[in-house]
């Protein structure tokens, strides 16, 4: 029995598409092209669709949109593409669609988690908080171990995802002249409007066709056309305007500042076949005007059964009935507060479908529309209300009853196999509430309605309240034209349009002693019950009502449900609406997949890599690399059979053995140029630079201007009006940032200029006792000696024929010079220097090596030896400090009382009384040697290390008052006992430097 | 994200082209060594952070690099004028939007 | 009525009909012994602490809003207390002491889940500033320990450790004490206790000035409700802690951000523990409910907007994709900001501005859920007694003078 409730031959259904296959919860089905798996799953007389989050109460579908509450499934299209949550509502089906129904065990029709429904009035609003907590001897246990892990089960609703999904995820840009959110009659008209201005329009709509409510509108005319027509000329029309781009199945879903709009775009999961593209895109567009045309929801009506599956929204039975051609059951009953329902009636009449009942809950219905209801055939009970309803995983029958005064009557029982509710309508104002503008009450028509504007946006159409569909095009029209700077208004005759009056919130009168569950927000299983125990319970503004309750925190983010709610709050409290609050409407409108928030940004593309000119040398040479920043630097070179501590060890002794060779390129390089370079760099380092001859370097010590030590590096003076300045590798950028502060903004009378050129020079270091020799044959213009080029000078000349700067600098201990090149020729001159090396037997060496070897004589790294929190004098390093300058940045903030203070910690040496004994860095260092827990350190160790130098470990530590402890034995408390260690200098090696001055 | 007019290219850009630089008009004294430690912690760490009006640093560093001031609404995040370093602050009303 | 199972049974046999309210909704008096401003959950915990501990039960606390409607109702409610300085360990462990026992002390189900936070190293740096870390913890008494990379696997399954990925994960500190509670609930559970013990709770009753004597101590505070008359101020206001603070002449050293934060759809239990990584500026835990719970770094420039820009949440996803690539197809229900008010040393400031009466606990940053108890409980014993106690000391005003700052940030140095 396929498709049975399809209407197949009917003029009206534009559903005779091409039939589908499609499988839920492991039975085939068909449906048609054009369906949603809503659609589809009705047309063939299923309503149960999914099981409700707490009380796991069978659900049925209860809209035909975005807003839909309990229709949620999982699709599964292949390894890793498992999407849970989807709304049966929007999944386009397709031919071979896989979906199933979640939150129920063992399946959809039996669920073992029903038996929750009958303890339900345990379950009320909040009750997780006042229990679960266990006897108060038992700690946190019972609620850590036993009470959470169930919640935590029975919570949730789809299934996880396990697997790395395998699809792409694309993201654009955009700017246009005006953004038209919403395609339904007032964003069409819009769009006319905007799109013969010839400004740059983009309109999107969250659907798969544009047209809105006039995609299922069967009665209306526009323009002397049946609306259907109207649309589709409307729309070719649109095509053919080259300045409008529409974009289907694209959700706007924030509105951000400055008229910046995200959009997401649904691209293939409607495909049977996954394409090879993008699945999804994100938009994120600069609209110089926006249209919010975002429409109404029409809202449910509150009263006892009113989840079953087979009650649904009235509109939404129109929608399938008269879009897709599927009759929601056989014999209905509407309830409804609201004018619009009427047509709903009418419609499913003609269709033949038995409607048993207008239960209308107004006491004087509009007199047109009884006359329409007599007309048709079809009884109304006026001042009606809803005792109850019956039947199990489907609506059996419903109580009506007539309510005289505030006296509920007793109810009539009408059978029916599907309820068609409406409670009116809410406008949607998502989007204008995001662009931060103030929705605003009438209480005359009882909406929320968007107030002013804060952005370049305007509303049109139901969701700003106008709900006549002449109004709607009127307004949309002219919305289009405001927007886009035209005018010459057009008017639009319609005729046929239904009643627009009507509606009601909160819950409907029930009989005294009534049991029956009346839900207000359907995911979440929020009844009207637990609004009123939040109130009572002293929950007085919505926010507290909402997050008490659970109300309105479900994937639909209270769509349906939240004017309702607002309703029962208010009167519980005997307060106004508005008094009372609304909640915020939070990005985004509707779900938005991680993925396409990422983006393109995954992989190696999720962060750059910044690679040195040597890079592939060192990878070619069997380099183990190491971030840092987001540089790639070559950290160890392993031989064969060698473990990185081997490698290590080689490379340190070698190096001081011979030489070693090492790309420093990473290092920050900036050169800073002008009359009053030297007037600069006195205010930017601690040292005194005014009397630095050309061709000389010094040790630069930077701090911050509360003190600490940010950076440092060699810094040379090319020239009167020119220094070339190096800073740490990670610190580049910060540093050159930090002068540029300084420059533009403190001094800018000094006369200079900042380039960095870090990029510019590759540096290839040399060092150790040979490293004069292997570069000796390919400098050329160079005196290398001794004397014509002393430690810490910098000479101008070639290097294998190119130009370059020759550094005499050393961060070994040992001779040592860096050679700067233009990058280009980085790997070529590296590559020479590395034949010339190997004729003494160096070594290329990495960056571990690098840091054993500086350690051994003392040399600091910042950011290991500091922590931010560090100054010059802590360091050792006074002596880098201008005693004599009047200023500098950081100068005044070293003499605050707690920048002098004894006890602070200072760079000391550490021995471990047992040479084999390695410390770990970042261990803590204590007087006691059984050292209590709670007790204060005296510092910590930073650097530690093996030393092949030394043939035992070293460390370097901050260690309170440590300069005055030399000698002293300490302790560092490990798991296993203490560790002694004596303190020492921090140079470990060659302590008099004769080895850097050979 | 915001769109920023830089005042030197006279182009409105996107938030990402430009770097937060913090109150603006927090002048370094001119004699740091002269002041007391009360005003030397002033200048360091004490912020005026108004909910309102707010003229702020900005550093336009994937552009010409220049830092200018601008004075922006903490409330709504409406940037109300940008103008160069060293400009005096530009009146404004004390509205917040 | 005390909460228990036992009532939870018997009420819902009664329909539900006499649970009372868990707070009162009183008119300001003319005066109180004390006002605290801001109903956040550190302001009602030191409103509970006081009446409790101290003794004062004609107290009031003023909020703008909503009770808990700030960041207490905004974090992403992680709970730790593996902080690096002495000062830090002092105070967020006094408060998880007492997040331990919270839901016993206020006969509240705070839902304090110590389901384990980790955090994750992708590079040396990362590895010698954690290991100093679980050192420095271990000294003080405070669980926290390493883990190599295919341990952290072990405690977190949905963790991607492959070494060929762009930040892999090369291990992890871990403080299993650690992990999550639920934000509405402890300010609910402080509201009720305080209200129980007489604290009046006013609730939309915002602050418009502090009124001083001729001698410059606090008279009062005028608010939307009138002038209400009392000699003792206790501002905890977080982000609008600048403002507020304005109205008495003191300026603070504070800078208010946009933090965000954002939820995935509930779905069945994915992880269960807290993974956070500063190198790639993202955290996330699973809710009891089952949304994934994200929070990212904080926006670049002051605001009070409450909102913050897409581009931030967006590179968080980004981290979040990568570290844990299951998630990728999953989707974002909600994203939402809240103003923290950060210190340049982003350590708090509870301390005595150069007025009398008036006292200020703030600065929070972006970890001020996790000190809720311990935050109250101390700041109760500054306003009521008028002196810090050992905990509270370290955190004065008066560090931004002498340069003794404590500076957690500085953990996160950045690598040479």
């Amino acid at each position: 029995m396929s498709e049975s409730f399809r209407i197949a031959d009917t003029k009206d259904s534009r559903v005779s598409g091409r039939p589908l296959r499609f499988v839920f919860d492991g039975i085939a089905y068909q449906g048609r092209e054009g369906d949603t798996l809503a659609s589809a799953l009705l047309a063939n007389g299923v309503h149960l669709m999914g099981r409700s989050y707490k009380y796991h109460r069978p659900r049925g579908v209860l809209s035909a949109g975005a807003e839909e509450p309990n229709a949620l499934v999982a699709v599964t299209r292949g390894p890793g593409r498992m999407t849970p949550n989807l709304r049966a509502t929007q999944v386009e089906l397709f031919d071979g669609l896989t979906a199933s129904s979640q939150n129920n065990w063992p399946s959809l029709a039996f669920d073992a988690g029903a038996i929750n429904d009958l303890a339900g009035k345990f379950f009320s609003a909040g009750f997780y908080y006042k229990t679960f907590m266990g006897p108060k001897v038992a700690g946190n246990w019972l609620w850590t171990k036993v009470f959470e892990p169930i919640v935590r089960q029975a919570a949730g609703l789809g299934a996880r995802t396990t697997e790395p999904d395998p699809d792409r995820y694309a993201q654009f840009y955009t700017h246009c002249d005006v953004l038209i959110c919403g395609g339904g009659a007032a964003g069409i008209a819009a769009a006319l409007a905007a799109g013969k201005s010839g400004k740059d329009v983009i309109f999107c709509d969250e659907q798969a066709e544009f047209g809105g409510s006039l995609l299922h509108e069967g009665t209306a005319s526009i323009d002397g056309k049946p609306a259907r027509d109207w649309l589709a000329d409307a729309l070719a029309e649109l095509r053919t305007f080259s300045n409008v781009r529409l974009m289907p199945r694209t959700q706007a879903f924030g509105y951000y500042a400055q008229n910046f709009v995200a959009l997401s775009e649904r691209v293939a999961d409607h495909l049977a076949e996954a394409p090879n593209g993008a699945r999804e895109r994100l938009w994120q567009v600069r609209a110089k005007e926006v249209v919010i045309a975002t429409g109404a929801i029409e809202r449910p009506l509150v009263f006892p059964g009113n989840d079953r599956p087979g009650v649904m929204l009235a509109e939404a039975a129109r929608i399938y009935l008269n879009r897709y051609g599927v009759k929601v059951g056989s014999r209905v009953v509407i309830v409804t507060a609201h004018d619009s329902a009427y047509r709903v009636a009418l419609d499913l009449a003609a269709a033949g479908v038995v409607v048993a009942a207008i239960a209308d809950t107004r006491a004087n219905p509009p007199v047109a529309r009884l006359i329409e209801a007599k007309a048709a055939g079809l009884r109304v009970i006026p001042s009606a209300t809803v005792t109850d309803t019956k039947g199990r995983l489907r609506v059996s029958g419903i109580g009506i009853a007539a309510v005289s005064g505030v006296v509920v009557d007793a109810p009539e029982w009408v059978a029916c196999d599907a309820v068609l509710m409406s409670g009116g309508w809410t406008p949607s104002v998502h989007l204008y509430s995001q662009s931060r503008g103030k929705v605003v009450w009438h209480e005359d028509r009882q909406m929320f309605l968007p107030g002013a504007s804060v952005q370049a946006e305007r509303s049109a159409g139901a969701c700003k309240g106008s709900f006549a569909l002449v109004d709607i095009l009127i307004e949309g029209y002219r919305a289009g034209e405001e927007a886009s700077g035209a005018s010459g208004l057009r008017a639009f005759a319609v005729s046929g349009d239904a009643g627009i009056e009507g509606g009601t919130m909160g819950r409907l009168p029930l009989l005294p002693g009534s049991k029956g569950k009346a839900f207000v927000d359907f995911q979440n299983d929020v009844k009207a019950d637990d609004i009123e125990l939040a109130v009572q319970e002293g929950m007085r503004s919505i926010e507290h009502v909402k997050r008490y309750t659970t109300t309105g925190m479900a994937t639909d983010q209270g769509k349906t449900s939240n004017l309702n709610a607002l309703a029962i709050a208010a009167g519980k409290l005997g307060k106004s609406i508005p008094q009372v609050g609304l909640t915020t409407f939070r990005q985004p409108y509707t779900p938005v997949t991680f993925g396409a928030f990422a983006g393109a940004n995954r992989g190696d593309l999720f962060d750059p890599v910044r690679q040195t000119p040597i890079h592939s040398w060192a990878e070619e040479n069997g380099a183990a690399f190491e971030d840092v920043g987001i540089w790639k630097r070559a950290w160890y070179f392993p031989r064969q059979g060698e473990d990185m501590h081997a490698a290590v060890k080689r490379e340190c002794q070698q190096a001081r053995a011979s030489a070693g060779i090492f790309d420093a390129s990473t290092l920050g390089k900036i050169e800073v140029v002008g009359p009053d370079a030297a007037a600069f760099m006195e205010k930017l380092y601690t040292n005194p630079w005014a009397k630095l001859e050309p061709g000389r370097c010094r040790y630069g010590l930077m701090l911050n201007e509360a003190g600490f030590v940010i950076d440092d590096g060699v810094i040379a003076r090319m020239g009167d009006d020119r220094f070339h300045v190096t800073t740490t590798t990670g610190g580049a950028p910060r540093v050159l940032h930090h002068m540029e502060d300084y420059l533009q903004t403190e001094f800018p009378d000094l006369k200079v200029w900042l380039t960095s050129t870090t990029e510019q020079w590759a540096v290839i270091a040399v060092q150790g006792p040979k490293a004069r020799d292997i570069i000796a044959p390919l400098v050329t213009g160079i005196d290398l000696s001794k004397d014509a080029m002393p430690h810490m000078s910098i000479r101008e000349g070639k290097v294998c024929g190119v130009p370059a700067r020759v550094m005499r600098v050393s961060f070994t201990g040992e001779l040592g010079y860096e050679i700067n090149v233009p990058a280009d020729y980085g790997r070529s001159v590296w590559e020479a220097v590395w034949a010339e090396g190997r004729k003494y037997n160096a070594v290329a060496y990495g960056t571990e090596a690098m840091h054993v070897m500086r350690a051994e004589k003392g040399y600091i790294i910042v950011g290991q030896e500091t922590d931010g929190t560090v100054t010059p004098d802590d360091l050792g390093l006074n002596w880098a400090v201008g005693k004599a300058k009047k200023d500098f940045v950081g100068k005044r903030s070293l003499i605050r009382p707690d920048m002098v203070v004894e006890g602070r910690k200072q760079l000391v040496g550490l021995l471990t009384d047992n040479p084999a004994t390695v410390l770990e860095e970042g261990a803590q260092i204590t007087a006691a040697s059984a050292a209590p827990t709670r007790t204060s350190a005296l510092g910590h160790v930073t650097s530690s290390y093996e030393s092949p130098a030394l043939g035992r470990s070293i460390a370097l530590a901050l260690v309170a008052d440590g300069r005055k402890r030399m000698g002293e034995t300490l302790y560092v408390p490990m798991p296993g006992g203490a560790i002694a260690v004596k303190v020492v200098g921090p140079v470990f090696v060659d302590p008099k430097g004769d080895r850097v001055n050979e | 994200m915001l769109l920023i007019r830089c005042p030197y290219c006279e182009m409105e850009r996107p938030e990402l082209e430009f770097r937060y630089g913090g109150e603006a008009h927090v002048a370094r004294p001119l004699d740091p060594m002269a002041t007391s430690d009360d005003e030397w912690a002033d200048y360091l760490y004490f912020r005026s952070n108004p909910r309102g009006l707010h003229a702020e640093r900005w550093r336009h560093i994937n552009g010409c690099g220049r830092f200018f001031n601008a004075i922006r609404d903490t409330v709504s995040d409406k940037i109300v004028v940008t103008y160069k370093a060293g400009e005096a602050r530009p009146a404004t009303t004390g509205e917040i939007a | 009525m005390k909460f228990s199972a036992l009532s939870v049974f018997l009420q819902g046999l009664k329909g539900n009909r006499d649970w009372p309210a868990q707070w009162r909704t009183p008119e300001p008096k003319a005066a109180y012994d004390a006002i605290i401003v801001g109903a956040g959950g550190h302001g009602l915990a030191t409103a509970y602490y006081m009446a409790k501990e101290h003794g004062m039960r004609n107290i009031a606390v003023l909020e703008k809003g909503w009770l808990g409607g700030g960041n207490t109702g905004r974090n992403t409610t992680i709970v730790r207390s593996n902080y690096l300085w002495e000062e830090s360990e002092g105070i967020y462990e006094h408060a998880m002491k007492l997040w331990e026992g919270l839901s016993h002390e206020l006969n509240y189900n705070v839902m304090y889940s110590p389901r384990g936070v980790m955090m994750l190293a992708h590079n040396i740096h990362d590895v010698q500033v954690f290991k100093r870390h679980v050192h420095a913890n271990r000294l003080a008494g405070i669980d926290n320990e390493w883990l190599t990379a295919e341990q952290a696997k072990e405690f977190c399954p949905l963790l991607n450790i492959e070494r060929n990925i762009r930040h892999p994960v090369i291990g992890a500190s871990l403080q299993r004490r650690g992990g999550t509670a639920r934000h509405d609930a402890v300010a609910w559970g402080y509201a009720r206790g305080a209200d129980r013990l007489g604290v009046d709770i006013i609730q939309n009753c915002e602050v418009t000035g502090i009124r001083r004597d001729a001698s410059g101590a606090v008279s009062g505070v005028e608010t939307a409700k009138g002038f209400i008359a009392t000699k003792r101020v206790g501002v905890v206001a977080a982000g609008n802690t600048s403002v507020i603070m304005g109205m008495a002449g003191v300026r603070m050293p504070l800078e208010s951000y946009p933090l965000q934060a954002l939820v995935s759809e509930p779905v069945k239990p994915m992880m269960s523990c807290v993974v956070m990584s500063n190198t790639v500026h993202a955290y996330m835990s699973q809710s009891d409910k089952g949304e994934l719970v994200i929070g990212a770094g904080t926006d670049a420039y002051t605001s009070y907007s409450q909102t913050g820009g897409l581009h931030i949440a967006t590179h968080t996803l980004d981290a979040i994709c990568e570290l844990f690539p299951a998630v990728r197809r999953l989707r974002m229900l909600r994203n939402w900001g809240g103003i923290v008010d950060v210190t340049p040393d982003r350590s708090p400031i509870i301390g005595k501005p150069p007025v009398p009466g008036l006292f200020v606990n703030c600065g929070w940053g972006t970890g001020g859920f996790k000190a809720t108890p311990g935050s109250g409980h101390v700041f109760a014993d500054l306003v009521a007694r008028g002196e810090p106690n050992a905990i509270a000391a370290p955190f004065t005003i008066d560090r931004f003078r002498t340069g003794r700052l404590i500076d957690e940030a500085a953990a996160a140095a950045v690598a040479h």
